[in-house]
């Protein structure tokens, strides 16, 4: 019968689909997965086979000061970072979709340009403009990097929420005589928390975890956590890049799922307390 | 004397004051280097790290008369291309799986997608050399269970460089797709099946079509992406896998060429921005700000 084997059809269709998604799954986590074994592993050399059980390769680490003062200045690098760049980044969203001004459309399309333009290009230009007025790289000029290359991410995000929450809000704290900055303060920013934390993570792990624009950009002699395992990776893959590997995955995953969790508590208490929803 | 303008409740005066911090970053970091850099294409180079402000075309007529150079500039735009089509094969059926499934955990689906963005991208790429190494999961299972006497080479080849750019690109074009999917009126798809499509034609004559922006948006964004990669050719490929990235970093950073390094950026940059030109002109830029997180 067509009708049925049209039915068999769809459903192979369809069993094809999952497959692949599957494969998909395991191909994206599957070296992840092995990294993160092998970082126990008790072998000298950096692969298979097990040999046995170990943290040996964590206590190496430890020890590493280069590795620990390239972790140092990633942690405060990204740091920064996020907090700078979710502080501008909303503040032009709530521009952006609070008032309309001239060049607005213009600017909305420049600011995702940073995530559309190779890092290698950005890269090179800021360092030619560096030479250019003759400057030497600092790590001021680093940070402004990172917060150039994460700021598209947050202005989307910001606006993204931004547009979900009605002006009149905020209006009506107005009429009722608050002034512009506790309007905001006290009822857009509480409605915004979820973009401000999702940006403010963001931002931190794409500048934890930039690689080819800090290799431009990095002052002589700086290494970041990325930078400092491209270069280990130069000498040999030791065991240990595995376990630094292991730790930076706990880190970089750790923390938004730790904020993820963290506010999603807090909207739960917070729908107890007022049991009328807000927004629309 | 001139009389101040009172303020209105949506100034643009206000407007700006609360943009001018990204404004000005992005004036002095984006857009001002980017024009330096152009300048710098015509200066004169002397020896390693040293030019002047001679003007000249020789750096433009370097490019344009060498080979060498328009053979990396092929090279990368073809690795680019195959990079993106993979993406856009490979990663439809899981945008296409999580948007119609009925798996009450779809949450973990889409979850599983964005923790490789929280991932380093250097521990992602090098994590590779685990599985396709010399003493990677492949060789040493195929070793032990007798399949194969020695190591297959997989690594430090052009596959390897195009598998690790998959690796990273694939969630950006599961994204894509499934944003898009998602905006599909479902009752569109109940319509055709009721007059009498199968799900194969509903499929084929209203999801897929309707499915296009995204699938269009996360090739632009794949293909750019991996023709302006720089570390995945460094960690998995053999020198002569190196793309133009790689050249840019090593006429700059090795032989100090600055004005050389700025042309072949700028060659980059509108080759790149010549595809997102034609990508906007048919489909506006909404599909990849919705791409990127918006």
């Amino acid at each position: 019968m067509s009708g049925t084997r049209r039915k068999q059809e769809g459903r192979w269709a369809w069993r094809l689909t999952g497959f692949v998604t599957v494969c998909v799954y395991i191909f994206m986590f599957a070296p992840i997965v092995a990294t993160v074994i092998l970082s126990f592993n008790a072998s000298m050399f950096g692969g298979f086979p097990m040999t046995g059980f170990s943290l040996q390769w964590y206590g190496k680490l430890m020890a590493n000061d280069a590795v620990l003062a390239a972790f140092r200045t990633s942690l405060w690098i990204a740091l920064v970072t996020a907090i700078v760049t979710t502080a501008i980044g909303v503040t032009t969203a709530f521009a952006l979709v609070r008032f309309e001004f001239r060049g607005k459309q213009a600017l909305s399309t420049l600011v995702i340009l940073p995530a559309l333009v190779p890092e290698t290009i950005l890269g090179v230009g800021l360092l030619v403009l560096i030479k250019a007025v003759d400057q030497p790289r600092t790590m001021l000029l680093l940070v402004l990097g990172h917060i150039l290359l994460a700021v598209p991410y947050v202005v989307l995000i910001a606006q993204a929420r931004m547009i979900g929450i009605r002006r009149v809000y905020e209006e009506a704290a107005l009429s009722l005589g608050a002034s512009r900055f506790s309007s905001f303060r006290e009822i857009t920013l509480p409605l915004l928390i979820p973009a401000v934390v999702g940006g403010a993570l963001l931002a931190f792990t794409i500048s934890f975890d930039n690689t080819s624009a800090s290799l431009f950009w990095r002052p002589a002699g700086v290494e970041t956590m990325p930078t400092q395992i491209l270069s280990m990776l130069k000498i040999s893959i030791s065991p240990e890049i595995n376990a630094l590997g292991t730790v930076m995955i706990l880190v970089t995953v750790g923390i938004p799922l730790i904020g993820g969790l963290i506010l999603q508590s807090l909207t739960k208490l917070r729908r107890r307390g007022e049991p009328k929803e807000e927004t629309q | 004397m001139l009389m101040k303008r009172r303020w209105t409740l949506y100034d643009p005066r206000l407007a700006w004051m609360l943009v001018a911090p990204v404004l000005l970053l992005l004036i002095f970091f984006l857009v001002l280097p980017i024009a330096v850099m152009a300048g710098y294409t015509f200066f004169t180079f002397v020896t390693a790290g040293v030019e002047t402000s001679a003007l000249t075309t020789a750096n433009w007529h370097e490019f344009l008369t060498d080979s060498y150079y328009s053979g990396f500039l092929v090279k990368t735009l073809r690795v680019g291309a195959i990079t993106a089509l993979l993406c856009g094969v490979l990663g439809y059926f899981p945008a296409y799986f999580i948007w119609a499934t009925t798996f009450r955990h779809k949450w973990l689906l889409l979850l599983l997608l964005i923790v490789p963005f929280w991932i380093s991208f250097t521990i992602r790429t090098f994590s590779w050399i685990n599985i396709l190494g010399e003493q990677g999961v492949i060789n040493v299972a195929l070793l032990k269970l007798g399949i194969i006497n020695e190591p297959l080479p997989m690594l430090y080849n052009e596959g390897a460089v195009i598998l690790g750019m998959l690796h990273f690109l694939l969630p950006y074009m599961i994204l894509n797709v499934y944003v898009s999917l998602e905006s599909i009126d479902r009752t569109l798809i109940s319509a055709a099946r009721s007059m009498g499509c199968t799900s194969a034609q509903a499929f084929r004559e209203v999801t897929l079509p309707l499915s296009l922006p995204g699938l269009a948006a996360g090739l632009l964004l794949c293909f750019v992406l991996a023709a302006g990669s720089y570390v995945t050719p460094q960690l998995l490929g053999s020198g002569r896998d190196a793309l133009f990235g790689n050249l840019i970093y090593d006429t700059i950073m090795g032989e100090l060429n600055w004005p050389m390094g700025a042309t072949l950026s700028i060659v980059l940059f509108i080759v790149l921005g010549f595809f997102a030109a034609v990508y906007t002109r048919y489909m506006g830029m909404s599909q990849i700000v919705k791409g990127l997180g918006g």
